[in-house]
Protein backbone atom coordinates (compact mmCIF):
# COMPACT_ATOMS: atom_id res chain seq x y z
CA UNK A 1 0.00 0.00 0.00
CA UNK A 2 1.30 3.94 -1.04
CA UNK A 3 1.47 6.04 1.92
CA UNK A 4 1.10 9.52 1.52
CA UNK A 5 4.00 12.09 1.70
CA UNK A 6 3.61 13.42 4.95
CA UNK A 7 5.07 16.84 6.56
CA UNK A 8 4.46 17.26 10.11
CA UNK A 9 4.72 20.32 12.27
CA UNK A 10 7.83 21.44 9.96
CA UNK A 11 9.15 24.29 11.88
CA UNK A 12 12.35 26.48 10.04
CA UNK A 13 13.92 29.14 11.73
CA UNK A 14 16.65 31.48 10.54
CA UNK A 15 18.74 32.46 13.73
CA UNK A 16 15.96 33.97 15.40
CA UNK A 17 13.80 34.45 12.61
CA UNK A 18 10.92 31.48 12.60
CA UNK A 19 10.37 31.67 9.21
CA UNK A 20 7.78 28.53 8.90
CA UNK A 21 6.03 27.12 12.18
CA UNK A 22 3.85 23.95 12.76
CA UNK A 23 2.99 23.32 8.87
CA UNK A 24 1.39 20.10 8.24
CA UNK A 25 0.00 18.62 5.39
CA UNK A 26 -0.66 14.96 4.28
CA UNK A 27 0.13 14.65 0.01
CA UNK A 28 -1.25 11.51 -1.02
CA UNK A 29 0.25 9.39 -4.35
CA UNK A 30 -0.73 10.97 -7.50
CA UNK A 31 -2.33 14.53 -6.04
CA UNK A 32 -1.12 17.65 -7.62
CA UNK A 33 -1.14 20.13 -4.76
CA UNK A 34 0.24 23.78 -5.32
CA UNK A 35 1.51 25.49 -2.36
CA UNK A 36 0.32 29.03 -2.70
CA UNK A 37 1.15 32.23 -0.43
CA UNK A 38 2.64 35.72 -0.69
CA UNK A 39 6.20 36.45 -1.78
CA UNK A 40 8.58 35.42 0.98
CA UNK A 41 6.11 33.71 3.07
CA UNK A 42 8.36 30.38 2.91
CA UNK A 43 7.00 28.12 0.50
CA UNK A 44 10.53 27.94 -1.26
CA UNK A 45 11.95 27.02 2.41
CA UNK A 46 9.12 24.38 2.60
CA UNK A 47 9.98 23.36 -0.52
CA UNK A 48 13.75 22.99 -0.55
CA UNK A 49 13.01 20.93 2.76
CA UNK A 50 11.05 18.23 1.29
CA UNK A 51 13.69 18.42 -1.36
CA UNK A 52 15.98 17.60 1.25
CA UNK A 53 18.42 20.71 0.42
CA UNK A 54 17.25 22.34 3.46
CA UNK A 55 16.83 20.37 7.39
CA UNK A 56 13.97 21.57 8.95
CA UNK A 57 14.39 22.49 12.65
CA UNK A 58 11.81 20.46 14.38
CA UNK A 59 9.20 18.22 12.76
CA UNK A 60 10.15 17.34 9.53
CA UNK A 61 9.11 15.14 6.27
CA UNK A 62 8.09 11.55 5.94
CA UNK A 63 7.97 9.04 2.82
CA UNK A 64 6.84 5.85 3.32
CA UNK A 65 7.46 6.10 7.16
CA UNK A 66 10.68 7.00 6.37
CA UNK A 67 11.94 10.54 7.50
CA UNK A 68 14.10 11.96 5.03
CA UNK A 69 16.68 15.13 5.20
CA UNK A 70 18.43 14.49 2.02
CA UNK A 71 17.95 15.09 -1.54
CA UNK A 72 17.03 11.61 -2.85
CA UNK A 73 16.53 10.04 -6.53
CA UNK A 74 13.03 9.79 -6.32
CA UNK A 75 12.49 13.61 -5.93
CA UNK A 76 12.63 15.46 -8.84
CA UNK A 77 13.47 19.19 -8.72
CA UNK A 78 13.09 21.77 -10.96
CA UNK A 79 14.04 25.52 -10.09
CA UNK A 80 12.95 28.77 -10.53
CA UNK A 81 16.00 29.34 -13.11
CA UNK A 82 16.96 26.36 -15.10
CA UNK A 83 20.21 25.92 -13.79
CA UNK A 84 21.90 23.69 -16.38
CA UNK A 85 25.11 23.26 -16.43
CA UNK A 86 26.15 26.04 -19.32
CA UNK A 87 29.08 23.95 -20.21
CA UNK A 88 27.68 20.93 -21.51
CA UNK A 89 24.80 20.23 -24.23
CA UNK A 90 21.13 19.78 -23.48
CA UNK A 91 21.89 16.27 -23.69
CA UNK A 92 24.57 16.22 -21.09
CA UNK A 93 22.74 17.87 -18.99
CA UNK A 94 19.83 15.29 -18.93
CA UNK A 95 23.09 12.54 -19.41
CA UNK A 96 24.26 13.66 -15.88
CA UNK A 97 20.66 12.69 -13.95
CA UNK A 98 20.18 9.95 -16.21
CA UNK A 99 23.84 8.68 -15.09
CA UNK A 100 22.59 9.06 -11.39
CA UNK A 101 19.28 7.66 -11.82
CA UNK A 102 19.84 4.61 -14.17
CA UNK A 103 23.75 3.91 -13.12
CA UNK A 104 23.03 0.04 -14.51
CA UNK A 105 21.99 1.32 -17.90
CA UNK A 106 24.52 0.65 -20.84
CA UNK A 107 25.14 4.65 -21.81
CA UNK A 108 23.53 3.85 -24.91
CA UNK A 109 20.58 2.54 -22.95
CA UNK A 110 20.96 6.20 -20.74
CA UNK A 111 21.12 8.41 -23.66
CA UNK A 112 18.18 6.75 -25.50
CA UNK A 113 16.31 8.01 -22.16
CA UNK A 114 17.37 11.24 -22.46
CA UNK A 115 16.46 11.00 -26.06
CA UNK A 116 13.30 10.00 -24.77
CA UNK A 117 12.43 12.27 -22.15
CA UNK A 118 14.13 15.42 -23.87
CA UNK A 119 11.29 14.57 -26.95
CA UNK A 120 8.49 14.05 -24.29
CA UNK A 121 8.86 17.86 -23.19
CA UNK A 122 9.44 18.69 -26.80
CA UNK A 123 12.86 19.85 -27.72
CA UNK A 124 14.37 17.01 -29.07
CA UNK A 125 15.94 18.91 -31.78
CA UNK A 126 17.86 20.85 -29.44
CA UNK A 127 19.62 18.28 -27.89
CA UNK A 128 23.23 19.28 -29.01
CA UNK A 129 22.93 22.82 -28.55
CA UNK A 130 24.59 25.02 -25.59
CA UNK A 131 22.02 26.20 -22.72
CA UNK A 132 23.29 29.75 -23.57
CA UNK A 133 22.29 29.37 -27.34
CA UNK A 134 18.51 28.58 -26.04
CA UNK A 135 15.56 30.57 -24.96
CA UNK A 136 14.28 30.81 -21.17
CA UNK A 137 11.11 28.04 -22.01
CA UNK A 138 13.47 25.40 -23.89
CA UNK A 139 16.14 25.89 -21.26
CA UNK A 140 13.19 25.35 -18.45
CA UNK A 141 11.87 22.29 -20.50
CA UNK A 142 15.47 20.83 -20.28
CA UNK A 143 15.55 21.24 -16.62
CA UNK A 144 11.99 19.42 -16.70
CA UNK A 145 13.68 16.47 -19.24
CA UNK A 146 16.30 16.38 -16.18
CA UNK A 147 14.02 16.12 -13.22
CA UNK A 148 11.79 13.74 -15.45
CA UNK A 149 14.89 11.40 -16.41
CA UNK A 150 15.65 10.28 -12.82
CA UNK A 151 11.71 8.39 -13.10
CA UNK A 152 11.06 10.44 -9.61
CA UNK A 153 8.12 9.58 -7.38
CA UNK A 154 7.74 13.23 -6.70
CA UNK A 155 7.89 16.21 -8.56
CA UNK A 156 9.00 19.35 -6.98
CA UNK A 157 8.36 22.35 -8.95
CA UNK A 158 9.78 26.42 -7.43
CA UNK A 159 7.85 28.71 -9.59
CA UNK A 160 9.13 26.55 -12.87
CA UNK A 161 7.75 29.06 -14.54
CA UNK A 162 7.97 32.66 -12.76
CA UNK A 163 10.99 33.82 -15.59
CA UNK A 164 8.82 33.03 -18.61
CA UNK A 165 6.55 35.29 -20.65
CA UNK A 166 2.79 34.79 -20.02
CA UNK A 167 2.66 32.18 -23.71
CA UNK A 168 6.26 30.07 -22.80
CA UNK A 169 4.19 29.87 -19.61
CA UNK A 170 0.91 28.85 -20.63
CA UNK A 171 2.83 26.50 -23.01
CA UNK A 172 4.68 25.12 -20.32
CA UNK A 173 1.65 24.81 -17.79
CA UNK A 174 -0.22 22.55 -20.65
CA UNK A 175 3.41 20.75 -21.03
CA UNK A 176 3.64 19.63 -17.04
CA UNK A 177 -0.07 19.01 -16.91
CA UNK A 178 -0.13 16.61 -20.29
CA UNK A 179 3.06 14.90 -17.97
CA UNK A 180 1.40 14.46 -14.83
CA UNK A 181 -2.25 13.07 -16.74
CA UNK A 182 0.45 10.21 -18.25
CA UNK A 183 1.73 8.95 -15.48
CA UNK A 184 0.45 10.39 -11.94
CA UNK A 185 3.11 11.23 -10.11
CA UNK A 186 2.94 13.32 -7.16
CA UNK A 187 3.92 17.16 -7.77
CA UNK A 188 4.26 19.51 -5.38
CA UNK A 189 4.27 23.00 -7.08
CA UNK A 190 5.32 26.45 -5.49
CA UNK A 191 3.65 29.46 -7.20
CA UNK A 192 2.20 32.83 -6.70
CA UNK A 193 0.28 32.70 -9.44
CA UNK A 194 -3.43 32.18 -8.48
CA UNK A 195 -4.61 31.26 -11.77
CA UNK A 196 -1.75 28.73 -12.31
CA UNK A 197 -2.47 26.92 -9.63
CA UNK A 198 -6.46 26.69 -10.10
CA UNK A 199 -5.23 25.28 -13.82
CA UNK A 200 -3.17 22.79 -12.22
CA UNK A 201 -3.73 21.54 -9.13
CA UNK A 202 -6.18 18.90 -7.48
CA UNK A 203 -6.15 20.88 -4.03
CA UNK A 204 -4.34 24.39 -3.10
CA UNK A 205 -2.47 25.06 -0.09
CA UNK A 206 -2.29 28.55 1.23
CA UNK A 207 0.22 29.69 3.73
CA UNK A 208 -0.03 32.48 6.18
CA UNK A 209 2.38 35.21 6.01
CA UNK A 210 5.51 35.05 7.65
CA UNK A 211 7.33 35.03 10.21
CA UNK A 212 5.49 31.02 11.44
CA UNK A 213 3.81 30.25 8.25
CA UNK A 214 1.27 27.69 8.41
CA UNK A 215 -1.24 25.98 6.61
CA UNK A 216 -3.97 29.03 6.05
CA UNK A 217 -6.40 27.46 4.13
CA UNK A 218 -6.33 23.89 2.79
CA UNK A 219 -8.43 24.34 -0.79
CA UNK A 220 -9.62 21.30 -2.75
CA UNK A 221 -9.78 22.18 -6.39
CA UNK A 222 -13.00 20.79 -7.62
CA UNK A 223 -13.13 21.63 -11.25
CA UNK A 224 -13.39 18.62 -13.54
CA UNK A 225 -10.74 17.97 -16.29
CA UNK A 226 -9.59 18.56 -18.76
CA UNK A 227 -9.83 22.30 -17.65
CA UNK A 228 -10.22 25.21 -20.25
CA UNK A 229 -7.93 28.23 -19.43
CA UNK A 230 -9.88 30.16 -22.26
CA UNK A 231 -13.47 30.01 -20.39
CA UNK A 232 -12.42 29.30 -17.20
CA UNK A 233 -13.74 33.14 -16.85
CA UNK A 234 -17.26 31.51 -17.17
CA UNK A 235 -17.55 28.99 -14.51
CA UNK A 236 -19.00 30.18 -11.74
CA UNK A 237 -17.31 27.53 -9.53
CA UNK A 238 -13.80 28.90 -10.66
CA UNK A 239 -14.82 32.30 -9.65
CA UNK A 240 -15.78 31.00 -6.58
CA UNK A 241 -13.10 29.38 -5.99
CA UNK A 242 -10.78 32.05 -7.06
CA UNK A 243 -12.43 34.74 -5.02
CA UNK A 244 -11.94 32.41 -2.02
CA UNK A 245 -7.84 32.39 -2.44
CA UNK A 246 -8.01 35.82 -3.38
CA UNK A 247 -10.02 37.07 0.24
CA UNK A 248 -7.60 34.61 1.69
CA UNK A 249 -4.17 36.50 0.24
CA UNK A 250 -6.34 39.91 0.68
CA UNK A 251 -7.57 39.48 4.37
CA UNK A 252 -6.83 36.17 6.24
CA UNK A 253 -3.32 35.64 5.52
CA UNK A 254 -2.44 38.92 7.37
CA UNK A 255 -5.16 38.46 10.17
CA UNK A 256 -3.56 35.30 11.03
CA UNK A 257 -0.23 36.84 11.58
CA UNK A 258 -2.49 39.46 13.54
CA UNK A 259 -4.14 37.47 15.80
CA UNK A 260 -1.30 35.92 17.08
CA UNK A 261 0.69 39.20 17.30
CA UNK A 262 -2.59 40.39 19.84
CA UNK B 1 41.04 46.29 -39.47
CA UNK B 2 41.58 49.91 -40.40
CA UNK B 3 41.79 50.56 -36.30
CA UNK B 4 43.97 47.53 -35.68
CA UNK B 5 46.53 49.53 -38.30
CA UNK B 6 46.12 52.56 -36.68
CA UNK B 7 46.77 51.37 -33.04
CA UNK B 8 49.48 49.75 -34.50
CA UNK B 9 50.73 53.12 -36.01
CA UNK B 10 50.41 54.70 -32.59
CA UNK B 11 52.11 51.87 -30.87
CA UNK B 12 55.24 52.08 -33.21
CA UNK B 13 54.71 56.38 -32.68
CA UNK B 14 55.34 55.17 -28.44
CA UNK B 15 58.27 53.03 -29.12
CA UNK B 16 60.51 55.81 -31.54
CA UNK B 17 59.77 58.45 -28.60
CA UNK B 18 61.30 55.93 -25.75
CA UNK B 19 63.72 55.25 -28.29
CA UNK B 20 64.47 58.86 -28.53
CA UNK B 21 64.12 59.42 -24.72
CA UNK B 22 66.77 56.80 -24.25
CA UNK B 23 69.05 58.25 -27.38
CA UNK B 24 68.77 61.83 -25.72
CA UNK B 25 69.29 60.80 -22.00
CA UNK B 26 72.95 59.20 -23.05
CA UNK B 27 73.62 62.12 -25.34
CA UNK B 28 73.41 63.95 -22.41
CA UNK B 29 72.80 63.42 -18.60
CA UNK B 30 73.82 59.95 -18.75
CA UNK B 31 76.96 59.38 -20.46
CA UNK B 32 77.34 55.72 -19.64
CA UNK B 33 74.51 54.53 -20.74
CA UNK B 34 74.87 53.06 -24.80
CA UNK B 35 73.04 54.51 -26.99
CA UNK B 36 70.29 53.37 -29.15
CA UNK B 37 72.97 52.76 -31.88
CA UNK B 38 75.60 51.53 -29.82
CA UNK B 39 73.37 49.22 -28.15
CA UNK B 40 72.77 47.61 -31.50
CA UNK B 41 76.44 47.95 -32.62
CA UNK B 42 77.72 45.77 -30.06
CA UNK B 43 75.00 43.23 -29.48
CA UNK B 44 74.53 42.66 -33.12
CA UNK B 45 76.01 39.57 -32.98
CA UNK B 46 73.86 37.82 -29.92
CA UNK B 47 70.44 38.96 -32.31
CA UNK B 48 72.05 37.85 -36.00
CA UNK B 49 73.42 34.49 -34.88
CA UNK B 50 70.50 33.85 -31.92
CA UNK B 51 71.17 30.14 -31.98
CA UNK B 52 74.96 30.19 -31.42
CA UNK B 53 76.87 29.19 -28.53
CA UNK B 54 80.44 30.39 -28.29
CA UNK B 55 80.80 29.88 -24.60
CA UNK B 56 79.28 28.69 -21.53
CA UNK B 57 78.05 32.44 -20.99
CA UNK B 58 78.18 33.54 -24.35
CA UNK B 59 75.48 32.29 -26.68
CA UNK B 60 72.87 34.00 -28.67
CA UNK B 61 70.14 35.66 -27.33
CA UNK B 62 67.40 32.93 -28.45
CA UNK B 63 69.42 30.41 -26.56
CA UNK B 64 69.65 32.36 -23.35
CA UNK B 65 65.85 32.73 -23.58
CA UNK B 66 65.44 29.51 -24.29
CA UNK B 67 67.46 28.39 -20.83
CA UNK B 68 65.05 31.06 -19.01
CA UNK B 69 62.42 29.88 -20.52
CA UNK B 70 62.60 26.08 -19.82
CA UNK B 71 63.53 26.80 -16.08
CA UNK B 72 60.42 29.60 -15.83
CA UNK B 73 58.23 26.60 -17.59
CA UNK B 74 59.44 24.26 -14.80
CA UNK B 75 58.44 26.47 -12.00
CA UNK B 76 55.39 27.73 -13.05
CA UNK B 77 54.53 23.75 -13.72
CA UNK B 78 55.47 22.89 -9.84
CA UNK B 79 53.61 26.15 -8.82
CA UNK B 80 50.27 25.34 -11.11
CA UNK B 81 50.31 21.87 -9.95
CA UNK B 82 50.90 22.69 -5.97
CA UNK B 83 48.35 25.92 -6.26
CA UNK B 84 45.82 25.10 -8.23
CA UNK B 85 44.88 21.88 -5.63
CA UNK B 86 45.65 24.24 -3.00
CA UNK B 87 43.12 26.98 -4.08
CA UNK B 88 40.17 24.34 -4.87
CA UNK B 89 40.63 23.33 -1.24
CA UNK B 90 40.78 26.48 0.17
CA UNK B 91 37.53 27.59 -1.99
CA UNK B 92 35.52 24.37 -0.91
CA UNK B 93 36.64 24.65 3.03
CA UNK B 94 36.00 27.76 5.20
CA UNK B 95 37.98 25.35 7.92
CA UNK B 96 40.76 25.54 5.95
CA UNK B 97 40.54 29.28 4.62
CA UNK B 98 40.26 30.72 7.98
CA UNK B 99 43.28 28.34 8.86
CA UNK B 100 45.53 29.01 6.11
CA UNK B 101 44.61 32.22 4.47
CA UNK B 102 46.43 34.85 7.09
CA UNK B 103 49.75 32.89 6.50
CA UNK B 104 49.02 33.17 2.97
CA UNK B 105 48.89 36.50 2.93
CA UNK B 106 52.05 37.07 4.61
CA UNK B 107 53.84 34.99 2.20
CA UNK B 108 52.46 36.45 -0.80
CA UNK B 109 54.32 39.93 -0.90
CA UNK B 110 58.02 38.19 0.32
CA UNK B 111 60.58 38.74 -2.64
CA UNK B 112 61.90 36.26 -4.91
CA UNK B 113 65.33 37.90 -3.69
CA UNK B 114 64.18 36.52 0.08
CA UNK B 115 63.16 32.75 -0.87
CA UNK B 116 66.27 32.29 -2.97
CA UNK B 117 68.87 32.11 -0.24
CA UNK B 118 66.75 29.91 1.98
CA UNK B 119 66.32 27.21 -1.33
CA UNK B 120 69.70 27.21 -1.25
CA UNK B 121 70.03 26.39 1.88
CA UNK B 122 67.43 23.59 1.06
CA UNK B 123 68.84 21.90 -1.63
CA UNK B 124 71.98 23.10 -1.91
CA UNK B 125 72.26 23.26 -5.69
CA UNK B 126 71.56 26.33 -7.68
CA UNK B 127 69.08 25.05 -10.16
CA UNK B 128 66.53 22.97 -7.55
CA UNK B 129 67.22 26.32 -5.09
CA UNK B 130 66.08 28.42 -8.84
CA UNK B 131 62.81 26.46 -9.20
CA UNK B 132 61.69 26.70 -5.68
CA UNK B 133 62.23 30.44 -5.56
CA UNK B 134 59.88 30.51 -8.69
CA UNK B 135 57.28 28.01 -7.91
CA UNK B 136 56.94 29.59 -4.18
CA UNK B 137 56.97 33.13 -5.75
CA UNK B 138 54.24 32.73 -8.63
CA UNK B 139 51.93 30.14 -7.03
CA UNK B 140 49.60 32.32 -5.36
CA UNK B 141 47.40 33.97 -7.70
CA UNK B 142 46.75 30.51 -8.65
CA UNK B 143 45.74 29.63 -5.49
CA UNK B 144 44.13 33.16 -4.88
CA UNK B 145 42.14 32.70 -8.26
CA UNK B 146 41.04 28.98 -7.70
CA UNK B 147 39.38 29.59 -4.64
CA UNK B 148 37.42 33.12 -5.46
CA UNK B 149 35.94 30.94 -8.76
CA UNK B 150 35.23 28.05 -6.11
CA UNK B 151 33.78 30.05 -4.38
CA UNK B 152 31.52 32.14 -6.95
CA UNK B 153 29.93 28.96 -8.21
CA UNK B 154 26.32 29.64 -8.08
CA UNK B 155 24.20 28.18 -5.50
CA UNK B 156 22.07 26.44 -8.57
CA UNK B 157 24.87 24.66 -9.55
CA UNK B 158 25.37 23.44 -5.79
CA UNK B 159 21.53 22.68 -5.72
CA UNK B 160 21.53 20.58 -8.69
CA UNK B 161 24.88 18.73 -7.36
CA UNK B 162 22.86 17.93 -4.15
CA UNK B 163 19.63 16.59 -5.74
CA UNK B 164 21.06 14.67 -8.21
CA UNK B 165 23.03 12.97 -5.76
CA UNK B 166 26.51 13.43 -7.71
CA UNK B 167 29.63 12.12 -5.73
CA UNK B 168 32.68 14.04 -4.70
CA UNK B 169 34.47 12.88 -8.02
CA UNK B 170 31.53 14.02 -10.24
CA UNK B 171 31.02 17.00 -8.35
CA UNK B 172 34.18 17.83 -8.72
CA UNK B 173 34.93 16.63 -12.11
CA UNK B 174 31.46 17.62 -13.75
CA UNK B 175 31.15 21.12 -12.05
CA UNK B 176 33.18 22.57 -10.03
CA UNK B 177 36.07 22.59 -12.01
CA UNK B 178 34.55 23.45 -15.19
CA UNK B 179 33.03 26.12 -13.45
CA UNK B 180 36.47 27.25 -12.20
CA UNK B 181 37.99 27.35 -15.03
CA UNK B 182 38.53 30.67 -16.62
CA UNK B 183 39.23 31.94 -12.75
CA UNK B 184 42.20 29.23 -12.69
CA UNK B 185 43.05 30.91 -16.39
CA UNK B 186 43.74 34.18 -15.04
CA UNK B 187 45.24 32.91 -12.12
CA UNK B 188 47.50 30.81 -14.58
CA UNK B 189 48.30 34.26 -16.58
CA UNK B 190 49.37 36.18 -13.91
CA UNK B 191 51.33 33.20 -12.47
CA UNK B 192 53.22 32.77 -15.56
CA UNK B 193 54.18 36.86 -15.66
CA UNK B 194 55.42 36.65 -11.85
CA UNK B 195 57.10 33.08 -12.60
CA UNK B 196 58.92 35.52 -15.67
CA UNK B 197 59.81 38.33 -13.13
CA UNK B 198 61.55 35.84 -10.47
CA UNK B 199 63.63 34.54 -13.33
CA UNK B 200 65.72 36.90 -13.71
CA UNK B 201 66.32 37.24 -9.79
CA UNK B 202 67.32 33.90 -9.74
CA UNK B 203 69.15 33.66 -12.09
CA UNK B 204 71.46 36.62 -11.31
CA UNK B 205 72.06 35.42 -7.44
CA UNK B 206 72.39 31.04 -8.72
CA UNK B 207 74.88 32.69 -11.79
CA UNK B 208 73.23 30.38 -13.72
CA UNK B 209 72.81 30.73 -18.28
CA UNK B 210 69.72 32.46 -19.19
CA UNK B 211 69.15 35.95 -19.80
CA UNK B 212 69.15 37.07 -16.14
CA UNK B 213 72.63 35.41 -16.10
CA UNK B 214 74.22 36.77 -18.72
CA UNK B 215 72.66 40.55 -17.90
CA UNK B 216 74.76 39.96 -14.24
CA UNK B 217 77.68 38.92 -16.03
CA UNK B 218 78.04 41.57 -18.31
CA UNK B 219 77.02 44.24 -15.48
CA UNK B 220 80.45 42.64 -13.80
CA UNK B 221 82.24 42.84 -17.21
CA UNK B 222 81.21 46.43 -17.68
CA UNK B 223 79.29 45.80 -20.74
CA UNK B 224 76.48 47.78 -20.62
CA UNK B 225 74.76 47.72 -24.19
CA UNK B 226 74.19 43.71 -23.23
CA UNK B 227 72.34 44.75 -19.87
CA UNK B 228 70.16 46.67 -22.33
CA UNK B 229 69.76 43.75 -24.98
CA UNK B 230 68.71 41.46 -21.62
CA UNK B 231 66.48 44.11 -20.49
CA UNK B 232 64.52 44.67 -23.81
CA UNK B 233 64.58 40.69 -24.60
CA UNK B 234 62.91 39.97 -20.75
CA UNK B 235 59.99 42.68 -21.95
CA UNK B 236 59.64 41.21 -24.90
CA UNK B 237 59.60 37.35 -24.28
CA UNK B 238 57.16 38.44 -21.41
CA UNK B 239 54.92 40.31 -23.44
CA UNK B 240 54.96 37.65 -25.68
CA UNK B 241 54.32 35.05 -22.86
CA UNK B 242 51.46 37.13 -21.43
CA UNK B 243 49.62 37.59 -25.16
CA UNK B 244 49.98 33.64 -25.24
CA UNK B 245 48.16 33.33 -22.01
CA UNK B 246 45.96 35.63 -23.14
CA UNK B 247 44.80 33.89 -26.02
CA UNK B 248 43.93 30.69 -24.22
CA UNK B 249 42.20 32.76 -22.32
CA UNK B 250 39.73 34.50 -24.57
CA UNK B 251 39.38 30.70 -25.78
CA UNK B 252 38.38 29.38 -22.77
CA UNK B 253 36.06 32.30 -22.24
CA UNK B 254 34.25 31.94 -25.17
CA UNK B 255 33.80 28.27 -24.72
N1 LIG C 1 19.10 31.08 4.13
C1 LIG C 1 18.29 31.94 4.73
N2 LIG C 1 18.75 32.70 5.75
C2 LIG C 1 17.94 33.59 6.39
N3 LIG C 1 16.66 33.79 6.08
C3 LIG C 1 16.13 33.07 5.08
C4 LIG C 1 16.91 32.12 4.35
N4 LIG C 1 16.13 31.55 3.40
C5 LIG C 1 14.92 32.12 3.55
N5 LIG C 1 14.91 33.04 4.55
C6 LIG C 1 13.76 33.83 5.00
O1 LIG C 1 12.68 32.95 5.19
C7 LIG C 1 11.49 33.52 4.69
C8 LIG C 1 10.86 32.60 3.67
O2 LIG C 1 11.68 32.56 2.50
P1 LIG C 1 11.27 31.74 1.21
O3 LIG C 1 12.33 31.94 0.20
O4 LIG C 1 10.92 30.37 1.60
O5 LIG C 1 9.95 32.50 0.76
P2 LIG C 1 9.06 32.29 -0.55
O6 LIG C 1 7.66 32.13 -0.06
O7 LIG C 1 9.62 31.21 -1.38
O8 LIG C 1 9.21 33.68 -1.26
P3 LIG C 1 9.17 34.01 -2.83
O9 LIG C 1 7.74 33.96 -3.22
O10 LIG C 1 9.70 35.41 -2.89
O11 LIG C 1 10.02 33.01 -3.52
C9 LIG C 1 11.84 34.89 4.14
O12 LIG C 1 11.52 35.85 5.12
C10 LIG C 1 13.32 34.82 3.94
O13 LIG C 1 13.89 36.08 4.14
MG1 LIG D 1 10.56 31.17 -3.36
Amino acid sequence: MIRPLEITSLTKTFGPHVAVKDFSIKVPPGEFVSLLGHSGCGKSTVLSIVAGLQQATFGGVVIDGVEVDTPGLDRGVVFQSPSLLPWMTALDNVMLAACQAHPKQTPAGQKDLCLKYLGLVGVSEFAHQLPAELSQGTQQRIAIARALVLEPRFLLLDEPFGMLDSMTRFELQDLVLELWEKDRRTVMLVTHDIDEALYLSDRIVLMTDGPEARVGLDLAVTLPRPRDRSVANENPEYMRLRGEVIRFLEHHSKQFANERAA
Amino acid sequence: MKKRLGNFALALVGVALVGALWAITSATIAPDLPSPLKTWEESKIYVMQPWEKRGEMDQGILRMASYSLWRVAKGFLLAILIGTPLGFILGASNLFYKMFDPTIQVLRPISPLAWLPLGLILFRQSEPAALFTIALCSMWPTVINTMQGVRAIPQDYHNVAKVLRLSPWRRLTKIWIPATLPFMFSGYRLSLGLAWLVIVAAEMLTGTPGVGGFLWQEYNSLIYSHILLCILTIGIVGFALDRLMGVAEARLRAA
